[in-house]
């Protein structure tokens, strides 16, 4: 992984000075609130319900097991011993102390961690593939690229006030596994008809209130070019994009209202007069790519020949291997999903400890490193196979085991209600009961492939509306109240779900969840994903059970 | 001096909106003394990028300090147009912009309010590395 040289440790230092000074100065009251809010914002700090959430920066996802434990150390002595993953791959801490944050960073900044530009109208943290640089259906490692994008991006003096926030995702997978066309920015690895590898750019997708799938500026963008480019539309929506309504302050709004082609040709211009000047030179690329090296595989490590006898003497790790597993590039290793998914815990969360022993089993099992996934769940990525059975058993006294990786109990979730002072609805507790009332294993594997997405408000931050079942919640006078999608998508055919009809009262959320199944079970074909048959019948039958009795 | 509505004085240094400008071009250009244009975000700058030659400054008017879009503009007059005069910020603008400001290209600044002039200064310092190259040639 990336390791800091001087400039990075320094930046971050200084960057830590300079939020302690800010704090200090709006606690003396030398900066007013409406001053305070965007510098600390741009700081991951929000100003919650209940206490300040700090937002910490997990670039593209990869965290070292020494960072994980300065983690689990400042959740520790700074929080209430737990933390939350986020869909950016980042962290978040529910209840620091606003006069601590400088000493928190501080912490972070010892192990080459920060909190920069992980909220606020700015940059924001780069994401990928969770199975970057391992996974069989890769063109090529995205993680280089993703760092350079992330030093780029970082205290960019140009962009540090745009419209709105701004989100790139890189993917280098025949699958996407990063949701990048839902991202401002999305950039896929592509070969062009030469052979030469490069860029696909897309721009304007988001989510929130109006949810946008990106569309295609420029098919074929030259490595060397990544960062003119980019400088060249963020130029662009940074003149262009509306600042007198944030509901429309988005990129994709601008290039809706500027239209596509006209937007394109605007940046392209620009790109014409500055590509020059910014071309990235190919050792810098090179240097980048050896930090994202392969580790020191086992040569030695083959597919393990009893793993067959393994799974018939323990159906339990059978399963587990099925859902919580996924091909690797190298033979005979895995990689393994931590599911953050427990059916008695808020989606995304760990506690202090489970984070340490995570550090010590990335150690002992996966080169040291674990990854975030924007399904908040975390990823050791090279275990041997002869291995699995261990980790398995160390993974069950976690509770990290859980076998429902892409399944219907591995719900994205937001902090909603509870924590969240944005939001209208509970998220956490409806989660919790619909892993009571769906508590039955092989009827949700036999469900196989569903995604549900819940947010607790229009804002989205848990991708509700590219949920194969997204749930929404709205504030009806006063009440909770949920709104069902069915049918969205973030992957490469990704795609914006229906609305089912009216939304539904608190009480009833589960028995919709449920009439949903029903009628999935009643119609799907056999081995048909929910998704398939959600396309080929239309949402009709669905919101026949649902609101039968209306 | 900062002309707004007022009668232009015909010697001494001023600034001027880009509508005077474009209104009142023969008259300022004939008078003595130094010429600043003030821009505001609102302002485009193909529509003065031709008369640069004739302003000593550039005043950048902040309505609010979260308007970023004049550090855009900043850049662009830096380098598109290789504008070596005066640059300065105006108006709403932070203590906490001060750095970034200074990257893009402005090199005078002018407060809206009152201010603490040392931690005004103390701004340039907040870092000593940075990622992007930029007009302070990083």
């Amino acid at each position: 992984m990336y390791r800091y040289n001087e400039i990075d440790q320094t930046l971050v230092d200084e960057r830590v000075a300079q939020f302690r000074d800010q704090t200090r100065r709006f606690l003396a009251g030398k900066l007013t609130e409406d001053q305070f809010r965007p510098l600390r914002l741009m700081n991951g700090l929000y100003l919650q319900t209940h206490a300040p959430m700090l937002r910490i920066a997990i670039p593209y996802g990869l965290l070292s097991s020494r960072q994980l434990r300065m983690l689990a150390h400042v959740s520790r002595v700074y929080d209430k011993g737990y933390a939350h993953f986020t869909t950016r791959q980042n962290i978040q801490l529910n209840w620091p102390k606003l006069e601590r944050v400088p000493d928190i960073l501080a912490d972070l900044a010892k192990v080459q961690m920060h909190a920069i530009q992980t909220s606020g109208n700015c940059i924001r943290n780069v994401t990928s593939d969770p199975l970057a640089g391992i996974a069989p259906d890769e063109l090529e490692d995205p993680r280089p690229y993703c760092e350079i994008i992330r030093q780029w991006s970082t205290l960019h003096p140009e962009f540090a006030f745009l419209p709105r926030k701004f989100k790139i995702a890189v993917s280098g997978a025949a699958n996407d596994r990063a949701a990048t066309q839902v991202h401002d920015i999305g950039l896929y690895l592509v070969k062009s008809e030469r052979g030469e590898i490069g860029f696909e750019v897309l721009v304007g997708g988001g989510l929130g209130r109006t949810p946008v799938i990106g569309q295609v500026i420029r098919p074929f963008l030259e490595k060397r070019h990544l960062l003119s480019y980019l400088e060249a539309i963020l130029r662009i929506y940074n003149l262009l994009g509306r600042r007198d309504n944030k509901y429309k302050a988005r990129i994709k709004i601008t290039v809706r209202e500027t239209g596509l082609d006209n937007f394109r040709d605007l940046v392209e211009n620009e790109w014409l007069k500055i590509r020059d000047t910014m071309v990235v030179d190919p050792v810098r690329f090179e240097t980048m790519r050896q930090y994202f090296a392969l580790p020191d595989y086992d040569t030695a490590a083959a597919p393990d020949p009893n793993l067959k006898q393994l799974k018939d003497q323990n159906p339990a790790f059978a399963t587990w291997l099925k859902y919580n597993t996924a091909e690797h590039k190298i033979p005979g290793y895995r990689a393994v999903y931590l599911s953050l998914k427990a059916p008695d815990s808020p989606p995304g969360d760990v506690t202090t400890s489970q984070l340490d022993a995570i550090a010590d089993l990335a150690d002992q099992y996966s080169f040291g490193q674990v990854r975030s996934t924007h399904r908040q769940n975390l990823v050791l990525a090279d275990v041997k196979q002869a291995e699995l059975l261990e980790l398995w058993r160390q993974l069950i006294l976690w509770k990290l085991a859980t076998p429902n990786i892409g399944t219907l109990t591995d719900i994205i979730c937001c902090p909603g209600l509870d924590f969240c002072s944005l939001a209208n609805a509970g998220s956490i507790g409806i989660a919790a009961e619909i892993n009571t009332t769906f508590n039955d294993l092989d009827y949700i594997h036999d469900l196989g492939d569903i995604k549900i997405n819940m947010s607790g408000c229009m804002n989205g931050c848990a991708h509700q509306s590219v949920g194969h079942i997204g749930i929404l919640g709205v504030d009806k006078k006063g009440a909770e109240w949920y709104q069902f999608t069915l049918g969205g998508s973030s992957d490469n055919y990704a795609a914006i779900g229906e609305r089912l009809g009216p939304a539904v009262a608190k009480d009833q959320v589960v028995e919709t969840l449920r009439g949903i199944l029903d009628v999935f079970t009643e119609l799907r074909f056999e081995g048909e994903l929910f998704l398939e048959t959600v396309k080929r019948t239309g949402l009709q039958p669905f919101k026949e059970r649902v609101y039968a009795n209306n | 001096m900062h002309i707004a509505d007022n009668p232009i004085p015909s010697e001494g240094c001023i600034t001027v909106s880009t509508a005077r400008w474009k209104a009142e071009r023969t008259a300022l250009l004939a008078r003595d003394g130094k010429l600043g244009l003030r821009i505001s975000p609102e302002d485009r700058i193909e529509d003065f990028a031709d008369d640069l030659q004739h302003f000593q400054l550039i005043g950048l008017e902040f309505p609010t300090f979260t308007d970023g879009r004049l550090f855009s503009v900043a850049s662009i007059l830096r380098w598109r147009h290789q504008y070596l005069g005066e640059i300065r910020a105006l108006g709403g603008f932070i203590r906490d912009q001060i750095f970034f400001l200074s990257r893009v290209g402005v090199n005078s600044f002018e407060f809206g309010e009152s201010y603490d002039l040392e931690e005004a200064l103390s701004a340039f310092d907040d870092f000593s590395v940075k990622y992007q190259s930029a007009w302070d040639k990083g």
